[in-house]
């Protein structure tokens, strides 16, 4: 017995001990993953890492390739190519469900059954015994205010209570990844909010969360880290500030008292009402060019601020190859 | 290993709690029940029915009676001294249903010119009643006019039936088709019956996963064969436990239900009938009963056991490689299931030429090849197949079905999580064939 246990350290270790050597041990590591269909390259050489306790935006155009990568990290698919390191192993999908909960796009639950029953029988499936499931399923429906909803049958619920519904099956087997894909479509604003609340909630217990979504406003709210995908290949990455940071085009907002006209400024003026000038500085200038431009005029000055392009600009461009200047006269005129 | 037996579970569960279930389990063989009962009471009740006769015997077959007239639930009278054409007249006047005219006839020529008069057409089962009884009477004068009693007729009278041995090599046995036969293509056409209603139910079972777009979390957490096969045996095991109702309950109500309705008995459907059939009847029930006897149950009961879940696990994995491709629209499952029919409907076909020609190689092929041996094995298993072909059929269906559940899974992890697009049966068979 003890000799087994010890072969059984060895080999985990042996395992372990390469990844061991990186900084901190990631929980989840895509290297390199492709999946080629014989229209398209679905996935072409895609790799992202994962930290325990993130909030990871997984962003892109409708067929990306999103859905591809999300169905190799739950298993569902093989990847042609690459690695998935998932709590420094190599990702074994039979062993490693337990651990994951996916909410797809599609969500779907059985119609005609009872609800307790399906709760209960898909964490059954996530390996749970019977008793954990029935105590988890209790908690989560608790919590939801969701008891009343027992012995009906999905069929009877309005789809914004699947969707609630839906969101409590993933999270039943305490996942230490939780793959949520368009979580909020359907939700009312307060439902939208139990669910965002949970969500901060699971990632400060240590859950990774990858979170796939159009809404760009719900990233930038909700995520620490984006990927953006397109036709396949990950065309951008880093933190949400980060990005913003890497994306700025040097305009900036300024509140006066009064706008005089302008002249051989270092800075054209893209937007204008009657509480401030959105601006962008020419080349070669700075900020404080602007606002010593305006202080030379004897102008009030109430408000300047550095305008950051918002995730939604910045995916348009990067997706749509659209100049950033042209989203903003169409965003605040 | 665990997971599939959830799946399997839920499957089972699902279906035997649903109300439709229980309807129809009790209910169908109630039905079964009732309608035989029926139509034995039917069957007794048009017996004792009375029809008043009126009989004019001018060729005096009779004597002024009629044997065994009680039996035969009609009423002769005779009528003397009126004219044929009054009593035609005036029958029904006279309380009579019918009106008999027997015109005088030399007993040793073929008699005709009998007339019945009725006011609407009589039913074939009673001429040929009332024809019988005629019959009847003129043999019994062709008899006394050459001094044989009916007793001596009866002696001379021959039934034999000859029995079929079957002789080869040294072996000899006897030939147990006929009622053994019966039972065997019974058995054959239930397993066609079976095949095509569950087989549609896993279809439809698999549509529903697909069209709620549960598939996909379900296959987050088990293997899409473990939930194909789960969903299978699952429906499969509602097949049983429906069959072994129906067989219990059909057995119950037929030993309850005389009980209820007094006379009403198997033993008494042909005593009801004429004098006459009596014997016949009573034979035929005597060959039913021993050939019953003679029936190598074990050999029948073993192989459609066999054949039932071989034939069941084949088909249902191509029916549900056919629900995860189609998507909610009716029509378009029923052209994509068509071609599954096709070998089911093929394999009955061949049964039932197999019940004439047991031996043609149509019927042989058909007992072999695993998508039609099933329902034609099961035709076929009484006229002394050969231990080779049958340990043959049944491996070419293990393996027929292994080969089957191993395309038809890879069709199926395609098919459930494919939305919105229609899959052609050329897709189908390349996902099928393709290297995973």
């Amino acid at each position: 017995m003890i000799f087994l246990l010890l072969i059984n350290c060895f080999v985990t270790l042996s395992i372990r001990l390469p990844l061991k050597s990186l900084h901190t041990m990631n929980r989840l590591d895509v290297k390199h993953l492709k999946k080629y269909y014989t229209s398209q390259k679905a996935v072409d050489d895609i790799s992202f890492s994962l930290a325990p306790g993130s909030i990871f935006g997984l962003l892109g155009p409708n067929g990306a390739g999103k859905t591809t990568l999300i169905r190799m990290i739950t298993g569902i698919l093989f990847p042609d190519e690459g690695d998935i390191i998932f709590d420094g192993q190599s990702f074994n999908p039979d062993k490693d469900n337990a651990f994951i909960g996916y909410m797809p796009e599609e969500k779907g639950l059985y119609k005609k059954m009872k609800i307790g029953d399906q709760a209960i029988y898909l964490a059954r499936l996530k390996g749970l015994s019977r008793a954990t499931a029935l105590e988890r399923v209790k908690h989560w429906f608790i919590k939801f205010e969701m008891e009343s909803w027992w012995n009906k049958r999905v069929e009877d619920l309005s789809k914004g209570m699947q969707q609630k519904l839906q969101f409590v099956t993933t999270v039943l087997n305490d996942p230490k990844l939780i793959i949520l894909d368009e979580p909020f479509s359907g939700l009312d604003p307060v439902n939208s909010n139990l669910i965002k609340e949970e969500i901060y909630n699971l990632a400060q217990k240590g859950a990774s969360i990858i979170f796939s979504t159009h809404r760009m406003e719900q990233v930038e709210e909700i995520c620490d880290h984006i990927i953006l995908v397109n036709k396949g290949q990950k065309i951008l990455d880093g933190t949400v500030s980060g990005v913003k940071q890497q994306f700025k085009e040097a305009i900036f907002s300024i509140g006066l008292d009064d706008y005089p006209p302008v002249t051989d400024a270092p800075f054209e003026i893209i937007g204008q009402n009657a509480n401030q000038q959105i601006l962008k500085i020419k080349e070669g200038y700075r900020s404080n060019d602007v606002l010593q431009y305006y202080l030379a005029k004897q102008v009030g000055i109430n408000s300047f601020q550095e305008i950051l392009p918002s995730l939604n600009d910045i995916f348009i461009k990067l997706v749509h190859g659209t100049p950033l200047a042209r989203q903003f006269e169409t965003v605040t005129a | 290993m665990n997971k599939i037996l959830l799946v399997i579970q839920r499957e089972y569960l699902v279906r035997v709690k649903k109300k439709s279930f229980v309807y129809t389990t009790i209910l169908v063989p109630i039905i079964i029940v009732a309608f035989y009962a029926a139509i034995i009471a039917i069957g007794m009740s048009g017996s004792s029915e009375k029809n008043k006769i009126a009989v004019i015997d001018q060729a005096n077959l009779f004597n002024g009676k009629v044997e065994n007239a009680k039996n035969d639930g009609s009423q002769y009278e005779f009528i003397t001294g009126q004219s044929p054409d009054s009593v035609k007249e005036n029958f029904k006047k006279m309380g009579y249903d019918y009106f008999l005219f027997i015109p005088p006839m030399n007993i040793t020529q073929a008699a005709g010119n009998i007339q019945l008069y009725s006011q609407s057409p009589v039913s074939v089962n009673f001429k040929s009643k009332v024809e019988r009884t005629i019959n009847n009477a003129i043999e019994l004068k062709r008899l006394q006019s050459v001094n044989i009693t009916r007793d001596q007729y009866r002696s001379i009278q021959s039934d034999v039936s000859i029995e079929n041995k079957l002789k080869n090599g040294k072996e000899e046995k006897k030939s147990v088709a006929g009622v053994a036969s019966g039972v065997a293509f019974f058995c054959g056409m239930l397993i066609y019956i079976i095949m095509l209603i569950y087989g549609t139910m896993v279809m439809r079972g698999v549509m529903e996963e697909k069209i709620s777009r549960i598939a996909e979390v379900m296959v987050s957490s088990v293997k899409p064969f473990q939930l194909m096969m789960g969903k299978i045996i699952g429906i499969g095991a509602v097949g049983l436990t429906q069959f072994a109702i129906w067989i219990l309950l059909i057995a119950g109500l037929q030993f309850i239900l005389p009980f209820f309705i007094p006379g009403l008995d198997v033993s008494a459907i042909p005593q009801a009938g004429p004098g006459a059939n009596v014997a016949g009847a009573a034979g035929m029930m005597e060959t039913m009963r021993t050939g019953l006897h003679s029936v190598p149950w074990v050999l029948i009961i073993g192989c459609f056991i066999f054949y039932f879940l071989g034939g069941f696990l084949l088909y249902a994995s191509l029916f549900a490689a056919v629900g995860s491709v189609v998507s909610d629209d009716q029509q378009e499952a029923q052209q994509m299931v068509f071609p599954i029919m096709m070998p089911i409907i093929l394999g009955f076909v061949i049964m039932t030429k197999a019940i004439s020609e047991p031996n043609s190689p149509l019927v042989i092929f058909g007992s072999l090849f695993p998508l039609t041996s099933p329902v034609v094995m099961m035709g076929r298993i009484m006229y002394d197949v050969p231990a080779s072909q049958l340990i043959t059929s049944m491996l070419l269906l293990v393996l027929g079905f292994l080969l089957f559940a191993w395309l038809t899974a890879k069709i199926y992890r395609t098919g459930i999580l494919m939305y919105g697009k229609k899959v052609t049966w050329k897709e189908m068979i390349r996902w099928a064939f393709r290297k995973s």
